[in-house]
């Protein structure tokens, strides 16, 4: 039987078994990966770091889906929801990642059997299991502080993808260089909203600078190492995130220079918090509503 | 079903696109490799974009395809490096894409070591209108119904169509 169409083919994917309601079904991402752990490489730490920049991207997907039907243009909100799909399939596969070398807490027994890892991970973790930095938690506020966010996170992430495309696990490297090509056009489309809404109106340009000093703030934890990020980094693995600060501040400075605003005070180091699983209410909430109808219905499917 | 008839690479080159209907995997550049390991059809594909929602379609149809094709043991994989880039479309593939209305891609952005350069300006894409054939287009949106394409409007003959961007 051929499918003439996308939801036939959907629907027939698995024939017998129906999809689990809040994956996709389908089979596992990293389907034919070579996920071998990198001689030296304690699986633990692996896992635990792909959890933080998984959840980064998990986090800030959600937080970006809150504009769908929101957005001040239609354009924009296409525009916002196909970042946030990009950074939803980069979760996806650094979940799968941690999931693929054990690291799946207090998930997989909450889940049920059917449930991928990376599913598992997502809807059934409680906050203090989650490895987000608080710069993606934080709430959305106006549009500004939310292009400016988007900004600074990307630039961020790019800075760290670009680097985490030599290491010496190839499936974050493939990852990485993947995610580079998305992080690229993201930053610039923000980039762009932030010169326009700083080098706009009165009204925008105000917006644009308590967006800026909102989340410049949220910057104060996201250059200190973890421990896990130490060793991996010395295991050739992972990135140091002191090692981007220069480049994002470079970067940043540009930008709302280019924009007519000020650029805030750049706060000092403080230690991991969202690293190790510290946490505002905000996160509490945003898993509220990313996780509460799966697991009203772990088994439910479609 | 009956014994293995067809070269199994012609049937998962006939598998399509879900949201490009008019490209097969293989003009996608999507279909990385088709080889058969002890019986078993080996598919490699890649994706395009890292959420693209498509890949567990491409990857049940091609499943579905070579079922039918008498082929009993399937095994598709996921094949993340080198990254897709619409380089890789095919020279048939630009050429249906224009068929269709669909501005193909030019040449992929050359991506250096090291850091990233920040683009502020408007994007320098160009693409020429595939209704009329106009060089004179301007970009309406960057991000379009699917992740792969950006929203153009030709301003010769006034109609809007799309451009799969270069990535």
């Amino acid at each position: 039987m051929h499918e003439e169409t996308v939801y036939d083919a959907l629907a027939n994917a698995h024939d017998d078994a129906g999809h689990w309601a809040f994956g996709t079904g389908f089979d596992d991402p990293l389907a034919g990966v070579d996920t071998t752990v990198p001689d030296g490489v304690d699986p633990a730490d692996l896992g635990a770091y792909c959890l933080m920049l998984g959840d980064d991207a998990l986090v800030l997907a959600q937080r970006l889906t809150q504009w769908i039907t929101n957005a001040p243009e239609l354009e924009e909100e296409v525009a916002i929801g196909n970042i946030a799909l990009d950074l939803l399939g980069q979760a996806r596969l650094l979940l799968a990642r941690a999931g693929s070398v054990g690291v799946l807490g207090r998930s997989r027994s909450l889940a049920t059997d059917s449930i991928p890892d990376e599913d598992a991970l997502a809807y059934f973790r409680d906050a203090d299991e989650f490895r987000n930095t608080a710069l993606v938690e934080a709430p959305n506020g106006d549009f500004a502080r939310t292009m400016t966010r988007l900004l600074v996170a990307a630039t961020v992430r790019l800075a760290v993808l670009a680097r985490l495309r030599e290491s010496r696990d190839p499936v974050l490297a493939a990852i990485a260089a993947k995610g580079v090509h998305e992080l690229t056009y993201q930053r610039d489309h923000a980039a762009r909203w932030v010169l326009r809404l700083g080098d706009g109106t009165e009204e925008s340009h105000r917006r644009a600078q308590d967006g800026a000093d909102a989340v410049w703030p949220l910057l104060a934890d996201v250059f200190t190492a973890t421990d896990v990020e130490r060793r991996l980094t010395v295991a050739g693995v992972a990135v140091d995130p002191a090692a981007v600060r220069a480049e994002v501040r470079e970067v940043l400075t540009t930008v709302l220079e280019r924009a007519t605003l000020r650029v805030p005070e750049w706060p000092d180091d403080a230690r991991p918090r969202g690293r190790d699983g510290v946490h505002g209410e905000e996160l509490t909430e945003l898993l509220a509503e990313l996780q509460g109808l799966a697991r009203e219905h772990p088994a439910a499917t479609w | 079903m009956t014994a293995v008839l067809t070269d199994p690479r012609a049937v998962a080159e006939t598998v399509t696109d879900p949201e490009l209907p008019m490209l097969t995997l293989a003009d996608l550049g999507v279909l990385r490799d088709v080889r058969v390991e002890r019986g078993t059809v080996v598919v490699e594909i890649t994706p395009t974009y890292t959420g693209c929602p498509a890949m567990g379609v491409m990857r049940a149809d091609l499943v579905h395809a070579l079922h039918r094709a008498g082929f009993a043991d399937v095994d598709v994989r996921t094949v993340l490096s080198p990254a897709w880039t619409t380089d890789w479309i095919s020279e048939p593939g630009r050429r249906k894409l224009a068929e269709a209305g669909i501005a193909p891609p030019g040449n992929a952005p050359v991506r250096a070591a090291g850091p990233v350069p920040l683009t502020l300006g408007p994007t320098r894409r160009t693409a020429a209108c595939p209704l009329c054939g106009s060089a004179d287009t301007v970009e309406l949106s960057e991000f379009g119904a699917t992740a792969c394409k950006a929203l153009r409007r030709c301003r010769a003959c006034g109609e809007p169509f799309e451009h799969v961007k270069e990535i």
